[in-house]
């Protein structure tokens, strides 16, 4: 089966710290894909080089088998990479339904004003259409920034720490909108929080010092002993 | 005359240009590194300081060289006192915004040069040097008010090094320039250092345009090139950094008078600006300076 | 719905104003209109997609200059000549856009401004061809269309009203389109726009090529209805009228540019009486929106009571 995403030998350098350090990795369609690791481990630079922002050094970028290493990001998200930013990133002057409308608006303008409105009851958000987005509460936010992703239609929807600042509650509702995403979209996610990936995810891969330390199902992670003492043990 | 004279002449106009370009180049470029505010009004303070220098010479009764030292001193303050208050009851309300503050100066542009214009009129008068004296080469006599000014130059711009360099009121620009924030929390006082820095500037230019006065006229359009070319010598010597500015305001000058002499005073400008542009597309940290 | 009314209401209104107008009015509400088209592309740029341009009067010159020259060497009439007008706006802007629009910001507003300065030393440079400050005068030849002299009073109106129709129109609905709402996005946050497919790049030198076009158009209709061309618009002051009156009227609001255009002309005639400081009106006017109502009128007016003004 060819891996939706793959990455070979993918490098990062700031300056002497190595952000992210020759990573193999390969996301398989229709999962959830954990992507856990300390502060500091790469996380975040990571999908950053899948998305684009940041360009790679060396090592290639493999988007159902094609490669996309040096595609600009705007480019890779037509391909089918949504990310979703870790500090939420919305128009605040605009409204909720402009919002949505430029991610629906960017894969085409037909039906746009249906299509809109199907992504904002999607997640629950129907009814603020008209309010200005900036008004919402943060919870509403994320979630905005997350129909904002799934919008686009994506092969592949990143998330950068989507449940940090959440009640209990609302991860409930999170958790259940991501199970419902998958086959047709595979998620990578990056989360803090262990009890969100480990009932989440289908596999998971734990970074450390910007090399892959592990990958395997949350059963086999929860039992590998370098996982332990690096991570979760500590 | 041959040609080697020639060349003699142009280079030592040049040093004239570059030296009042400096002066004036350097406050433009404090005020864009520690405040990070472009001030279109800029010209506008070099032609102040030459108006002022000759309403001022114009009242001092005595010699030329005392009432033109009265003028280099209380020029340079009052226009650094004005632009003090355009700080506190323009800049500073705009919180530095760095586009809101472009307006705001191209606003202050506009006042000042009417004001001038309403109070000065638009003709121009010219100041006595403070001393004749004439250099005789074997070619041609060569003004030494124009060396003198040279030297005023260099001795006033050392003094601004020495002052950011070894003074505490420096050190404290310098931090503020670095980081805001920080300069904040370890109880500066950041908008005096603000107000502070945007005067010194624009007494700077005060300073060039009283300098310049005794020899090429006050007018109220004056700032106008001086602007521009002040402009120009920041952006390739780097934004904010002294001695690219410095450098580069010694290259713009002798090129600037070597071009003008030998060709159109147009062209040179043209392909200035166009230089300028080009600079700020595909080198932004400028020729000589580091980056911002 | 209201806001087509709106709109139609006042081009209506515009157009009964050459009746109760007398013709020094009509000659200088003609005048604005044609200078509202310059602000109405000065206002896509900078007050939907954001990009604060200082290089302005370089788009206007070359509609003008587009539409003078062959008019002048080759004495072309009214219709292509003000088509080559547009035509020479747009292409310069997105000329100019290509280079400018690697950078932002302040560097952004320090780039187009040197670029019209350069454009403007140019003009003087080729003054024999150009006129110089001094411009030419258009031949009545030039200015003539089906039969039809466009610089004669109710021609002119007509002609005048007809373009500022059509740009308001055309930038109603291009702000309304998905396109519009692509182009504020560019201006409220560059980077997730990035994150959802869109190129900055080439959105922004869309629209500052649009811009172009309308400052082209303008241009080019200041040359053909009031039959002059002179490097005097390409001056500083020619970028900074623009931003006055969408400053004043309300950035990113369809009607703000006409009526700041209006209200900046009442407010230099009605002061004309008093003083002969009108650069002073400006560069007050300019400190005082800047300090107290960045929003302008009609930003304000929507923010507070009329949020579907558009």
């Amino acid at each position: 089966m060819v891996a939706l995403i793959e990455t070979r030998g993918l490098t990062r350098h700031f300056g002497g710290l190595r952000a992210v350090d020759g990573v193999d990795f390969a996301l398989q369609p229709g999962e959830i894909h954990g992507l856990i690791g300390p502060n500091g481990a790469g996380k975040t630079t990571f999908v950053s080089l899948l998305s684009g922002r940041i360009p790679a050094q060396s090592g290639a970028i493999l988007l159902g088998g094609e490669d996309i290493t040096r595609l600009p990001a705007h480019a890779r998200v037509r391909k089918g990479i949504a990310y979703t930013f870790q500090i939420t990133s919305i128009f605040p002057r605009l409204t909720v339904f402009d919002n949505v409308a430029l991610a629906i608006q960017s894969q085409g303008a037909d039906a746009l004003i249906a299509k809109t409105r199907a992504a904002l009851t999607r997640v629950g958000l129907s009814g603020l259409e008209e309010q200005e987005a900036q008004t919402l509460s943060y919870g509403h936010q994320r979630l905005l920034e997350l129909a904002m992703g799934l919008a686009l239609n994506p092969r592949v929807l990143i998330l950068d720490e989507p449940t940090q600042g959440l009640a209990a509650s609302e991860i409930d509702g999170f958790k259940a909108l991501v199970r419902g995403l998958v086959p047709a979209t595979a998620v990578l996610l990056i989360e803090h929080n262990m009890e969100v990936v480990m009932d989440l995810g289908t596999r998971i891969t734990v970074l450390t010092f910007g090399r892959v330390l592990a990958t395997g199902t949350p059963a086999e992670i929860r039992a590998n002993q370098s996982v332990q003492e690096a991570y979760l043990g500590a | 005359m041959a040609f080697g004279p020639f060349l003699l002449l142009a280079l030592m106009e040049g040093l004239v240009t570059a030296a009042v370009l400096a002066l004036a180049a350097a406050g433009l470029s404090l005020v864009f590194g520690v405040m990070r505010v472009v001030n279109v009004a800029h010209g506008e303070f070099y032609m102040l300081g030459a108006v002022l220098a000759w309403a001022i010479t114009t009242m001092v009764p005595g010699p030329p060289a005392l009432a033109f030292l009265a003028a280099a001193v209380i020029a340079p303050l009052v226009v650094a006192a004005l632009a003090a208050a355009a700080d506190g009851l323009i800049l500073k309300r705009l919180n530095y915004d760095p586009e809101a503050t472009i307006v705001a100066t191209i606003g202050l542009l506009y006042i000042i040069q009417q004001a001038a214009l309403s109070l000065y009129g638009p003709n121009a008068y010219p100041v006595t040097a403070p001393f004749e004296w004439r250099i005789q080469f074997p070619w041609f006599g060569y003004s030494g008010y124009k060396l003198f000014v040279v030297l005023a130059a260099g001795i006033v711009l050392l003094a601004l090094w020495l002052f950011m360099t070894r003074t505490k009121a420096g050190l404290i620009m310098r931090a503020t320039q670095v980081d805001r924030i920080t300069a904040q929390t370890f109880g500066v006082n950041v908008d005096r250092v603000y107000m502070g820095t945007f005067a010194l500037g624009a007494g700077l230019a005060a300073l060039a345009g009283v300098l310049v006065v005794p020899i090429s006229q006050a007018q109220y359009l004056m700032g106008h090139d001086p602007l521009l070319l002040s402009f120009i010598v920041v952006i390739i010597g780097g934004l904010g950094s002294l001695r690219g500015t410095l450098i580069a305001a010694l290259v713009i000058g002798l090129s600037d008078g070597v071009i003008s002499m030998f060709f159109t005073p147009t062209l040179a400008k043209i392909l200035a600006t166009l230089l300028v542009a080009m600079v700020l597309v595909f080198r932004p940290q400028g020729l000589f300076g580091a980056k911002v | 719905m209201r806001v087509w009314a709106l709109h139609l209401t006042l081009l209506a209104v515009l157009f009964s104003a050459q009746f109760w107008l007398s013709p020094y009015h009509a000659t200088n509400l003609a005048r604005i209109m044609v200078l509202a088209v310059f602000a109405m592309g000065y206002n896509l740029a900078f007050g939907y997609t954001g990009l604060l341009s200082l290089g302005h009067a370089l788009l206007l010159a070359a509609g003008m200059y587009a539409a003078g020259l062959p008019a002048q060497l080759w004495g072309w009439n009214a219709g292509p000549t003000f088509i080559a007008g547009v035509a020479g706006g747009a292409l310069v802007a997105a000329a100019l856009g290509l280079l400018a629009l690697r950078t932002a910001g302040v560097s952004f507003m320090i780039v187009t401004l040197m670029f019209a300065q350069a454009g403007y030393l140019t003009l003087l440079y080729f003054a024999p061809v150009t006129g110089g400050d001094d411009g030419f005068a258009i031949a009545a030849s030039s200015r003539t269309l089906m039969g039809f002299d466009l610089s004669t009073d109710t021609p002119r109106f007509l002609a005048a009203l007809t373009i500022f129709a059509a740009g308001l129109l055309a930038s109603l609905i291009l702000v309304r389109s998905p396109f519009g709402r692509t182009m504020v996005a560019m201006r409220e946050n560059e980077e997730r726009s990035r994150m959802l497919g869109y190129n900055p790049f080439s959105v922004k030198l869309t629209a500052l090529t649009i811009s172009g076009l309308y400052a082209g158009a303008a241009g080019a209709a200041y040359a053909i209805l009031f039959g002059y061309v002179g490097a005097s618009f390409a001056t500083i002051q020619y970028s900074i009228l623009p931003m006055l009156y969408v400053l004043l009227g309300g950035a990113g609001t369809t009607l703000g540019p006409f009526l700041g255009a209006l209200l900046m002309f009442a407010l230099i005639e009605a002061a004309t009486r008093i003083t002969t400081a009108h650069q002073f009106i400006v560069g007050a006017a300019l400190v005082v929106l800047i300090l107290f109502a960045p929003k302008g009128i009609l930003g304000t007016i929507r923010e507070r009571w009329a949020r579907w003004l558009p």
